[in-house]
């Protein structure tokens, strides 16, 4: 440590000190912002995952938000409604008639039935109730706002198919040709698509040879697997019959080399027949099912599907009547592109097209669906909503609370200031530990076993449910509510004691003021835990479908959690944004009472 | 004497320094104990104690830490009772009857004899409802303006009103250490009681604060029996009449304030005052 060329300062010690102090100051930093960085880290994940979290549930549940009507001029004619039983008449006819008339360019019957499924199945009933309510309309002629099916509503918010436009830029010549057109354009736009469909099919076509290395794997194996069978067969020798396994083993196995053989053959000219028409870069594709859909728009609200397409022309049949042959000014035609293939979407590709031409003509009208919250849930995924899990789950909720918080704060007054010192309240106090950790499905057996069985309450109902979720609460009010009578300062009895309160005085008057913030917070931690409980209520028969809002405590309900496991299992990609809309709601429920707790913490706040 | 023997009998015995203080020649006394003894669990904090506590007077008990004086203190209005593992023994009676015993309400007890704390306790409401909270649950007022009468009157003697007259809304919590010892004491005389006792008032006040709260106690002399705990001697002296000294459970020597100061008669009395320990 010396420096010779130094003087040994006087107080060697203090200088040698500061050196390693500075050093160990250092590390002391260095260790600081080491752990500042954990911290950062671990929230910076923590939000990411949130972040995450919150953003997939928006994306899928906002188009539940959204509902989507159509604008129609609707005859209320009075061949269909008779004036002394309005609410017999035939709406159903005239909305179909109404829809109908939109499209007068559709004439084949198959298509005349599938226009009015474009419609919401209870579009016909808006109808019905608007007339009921004035009768003065009928024979007059009335525009309604009529809501979308559920596909129709999808596709409409771009949750179907994507929908692409591709640019064009030559002028259109169209021409008969059969019993559909002919087009050519001047520029050179079908070329690009040409292109585009034969990048699909090359996809394909290499999908196609994954299956078939495969099967070629599986047809190896069985291959070898032959010789051992047989070698089998032959140690066997002459008592070997037909009957015998090891027979029955090698001919199963020779079934299966062919008919995997078969299937190889198969996949073969699939492959075979795909990379011919990849690699020959300009013949003509013809669009099945499987490839996305082309659609070339007209002026006069024309529509062509191309049905066949090479590098400089298309064939096409008329979705929407064509007005006229000839030319086609560049600019006023346009090529679309569906890219989801019409074997895989629900939405046909007329349907599409007559959405479209109702919505370039602009009577389709977005608004917010408001319905979601105004109706019960249903099978028919647009007409779906919350309200009958929102109402349940707030009757359920007050059930619970209405249980568990006097029964629970009582009981932690009574354990902690009142109760004498001995095995038994220990006894207790430790079960009341164990329950806050059980399952709560015990519970929702615990119900079943003893509310609807033993003493026959009404299943499915809020109050059954209520009262399980109360005793599932109960632990844990009963715990946060001895901590927070704990944290009182002895200080504060004492005074009162001194001053001549009674013990129960002492305790009401001061004590219980003081723990009431942590009660609060415990309550609704407890409160929050049981609005998205779904287990014990699924025990207890909430999991049955139930359409009418509950009217009471005794009502068949069910409750958001529930409801939103019910929806999350159905097909319909409508139901699938409801659930992730249901979700939404839920969270928007815990967001506020999480908000009024920490009101009611501030509210009851006092320093001592 | 033997000093086995000495020590032996001092332990158990008391001395009364004169044969009988003066000040309790002054009239009866108002708490007399017989034969006190305090467990912790095992552990006993207080050997058998014999004292006379004069009514009108305050009384104070000196004594190095952990000597039972607060201990002892807390017996008198039976706060004891809220430790579970404390066992009183003996006889505490105040003006003749005993207050331990099974008939006696202990909340009207505490009404008589009222405690003031060592750090100072205010209930965190207003200063108004600090002081009328007694009176309220004894049921001393009659209608609201009884009740703001008595928590002026009480505010008033113990020399807080002129300080807090235009804010007995404000809570108690936001006053200065002095002040919420005053208040504490206010609401100790707002039901009224015949005792005070003060376990260490002024431990955790400032010496001016301290100096107006031994002028209150004082003050309220000619009206309440006082008994004062205290570590500081010089207290003892200012403020108290009869002077106890305690020493590891035992009351080693108690009588008038001056004759103990001035003239010790034990040696271990002797000892504390001169400062040698505690």
């Amino acid at each position: 440590m010396t420096d010779m060329s130094n003087p040994i300062p006087a107080r060697a010690g203090k200088s040698k000190s500061t050196v390693i102090d500075a050093a160990r100051l250092k590390k002391r930093y260095r260790a600081e912002a080491r752990f500042r960085w954990y911290g950062i880290a671990a929230i910076g994940f923590a939000c990411a995952f949130l972040v995450l979290l919150l953003s997939d549930i928006l994306l899928k549940g906002l188009p539940a938000f959204e509902a989507n009507t159509v604008t129609l001029d609707v005859a209320l004619d009075d061949s269909k409604i008779d004036a002394g039983a309005i609410s017999k008449g035939n709406y159903n006819s005239i909305v179909n008639s109404a829809i109908r008339a939109q499209f007068p360019g559709v004439t084949s019957r198959s298509d005349r039935r599938a226009l009015p499924k474009l419609l919401s199945f209870d579009a016909a009933d808006k109808v019905r109730r608007e007339v009921i309510a004035n009768p003065s309309l009928i024979g007059t002629t009335r525009s309604f706002d009529l809501k979308l099916s559920d596909e129709a509503d999808l596709f409409l918010q771009g949750m179907s198919t994507d929908e692409f436009d591709i640019p064009v830029t030559g002028s259109l010549s169209i021409e008969a040709s059969g019993d559909g057109f002919r087009l050519t354009s001047s520029g050179n736009d079908f070329a690009g698509v040409l292109a585009r469909v034969k990048q699909r099919l090359e996809t394909r076509r290499d999908r196609l040879s994954l299956d078939a290395s495969k099967l070629e794997r599986v047809r190896d194996r069985l291959a070898a697997e032959i010789p051992v069978a047989e070698a089998a067969v032959a140690e066997a020798g002459s008592e070997a019959t037909n009957t015998h396994p090891a027979k029955r083993r090698v001919a199963k196995l020779q079934a299966d080399t062919s008919s995997v053989a078969a299937a190889l053959a198969r996949l073969k000219a699939q492959t075979d027949e795909l990379s011919a028409s990849i690699d020959n870069h300009s013949s003509a594709e013809t669009l099945t099912p499987v490839l996305p859909s082309y659609f070339v728009r007209l002026p006069e609200k024309g529509v062509v599907k191309i049905a066949e397409i090479g590098s400089d022309y298309i064939i096409g049949q008329a979705y929407m009547p064509v007005a006229a042959t000839g030319a086609v000014a560049a600019g006023s035609w346009s090529l679309v592109e569906y890219s989801q293939p019409e074997a895989d979407r629900r939405i046909n590709d007329k349907e599409i097209i007559w959405l479209t031409s109702l919505r370039d003509a602009g009577m389709v009208e977005s608004r917010f669906n408001w319905p979601f919250f105004q109706r019960g849930d249903s099978r028919e995924a647009e007409v779906a909503g919350v309200l009958g899990g929102m109402v349940g789950s707030a009757l359920t909720l007050l059930v619970t609370l209405l249980l568990s918080l006097p029964i629970g704060v009582a009981a932690a007054i009574y354990l902690e200031e009142f109760a004498p010192r001995n095995r038994l309240t220990q006894l207790i106090e430790v079960n009341i530990n164990n329950l806050a950790a059980v399952p709560s499905i015990v519970f929702g057996l615990l119900g079943l076993a003893v509310f609807l069985n033993f003493f026959g309450l009404p299943r499915s109902s809020a109050m059954v449910g209520g009262m399980v979720l109360a005793l599932m609460t109960l632990p844990t009010i009963i715990i946060a509510s001895r901590a927070a009578l704990r944290a009182v300062p002895p200080s504060i009895r004492e005074g009162a004691l001194g001053v001549g309160a009674s013990h129960q005085q002492a305790v009401f008057h001061h004590v219980l003021p003081l723990a009431m913030p942590g009660i609060l917070t415990g309550t609704i931690i407890g409160m929050a835990q049981a609005l998205g409980e779904t287990a014990p209520l699924l025990m207890i028969g909430m999991v049955a479908f139930i359409v009418d809002v509950p009217g009471g405590f005794s009502d068949a309900a069910t409750v958001l959690p529930v409801q939103i496991f019910l929806w999350s299992d159905l097909p319909e990609a409508a139901f699938q944004a409801k659930t992730a809309g249901a979700i939404m709601v839920l969270l928007g429920f815990l967001f506020l009472m999480n908000a009024l707790a920490v009101f009611l913490r501030k509210q009851f706040e006092r320093r001592w | 004497m033997d000093a086995a023997v000495m020590e032996a009998d001092t332990r158990h015995k008391t001395i009364m320094t004169p044969a009988e203080p003066l000040i309790m020649q002054q009239g009866t006394p108002k708490i007399v104990t017989e034969d006190v003894t305090v467990h912790y669990g095992d552990k006993q904090a207080i050997f058998p104690l014999d004292i006379s506590i004069p009514d009108r007077a305050v009384s104070a008990f000196i004594g190095p830490s952990g000597c039972g004086k607060s201990t002892f203190l807390r017996c008198i209005n039976r706060m004891n009772d809220t430790i579970p593992i404390c066992r009183v023994g003996g006889r505490i009676t105040i003006d003749g009857s005993d207050i331990y015993d099974p008939d006696l309400d202990v909340v009207q007890l505490r009404a008589r004899v009222g405690m003031v704390f060592q750090k100072p306790n205010p209930f965190p409401k207003s200063i108004m409802e600090n002081v009328a909270y007694g009176p309220r649950i004894h049921g001393l007022a009659r209608s609201r303006t009884d009740l703001e009468e008595i928590v002026v009157n009480s505010l008033k003697r113990a020399g807080l009103f002129e300080e807090v007259k235009d804010r007995l809304d404000a809570p108690g919590t936001s006053l200065s250490g002095g002040q919420q010892q005053r208040l504490c004491i206010a609401r100790a005389i707002a039901v009224n009681p015949e005792v005070i006792l003060m376990d260490e008032p002024c431990s955790a006040l400032d010496p001016i604060a301290t100096a107006r709260i031994e002028e209150l106690i004082s003050e309220l002399r000619e009206n309440y029996c006082i008994v004062i705990v205290t570590h500081s001697m010089q207290q003892a002296a200012r403020v108290s009449q009869l002077t106890a000294f305690f020493h590891l459970g035992t009351l080693v020597e108690v009588g008038d304030t001056e004759a103990i100061f001035t003239n010790p008669q034990e040696r271990r009395t002797q000892d504390y005052i001169m400062g040698r320990f505690g």
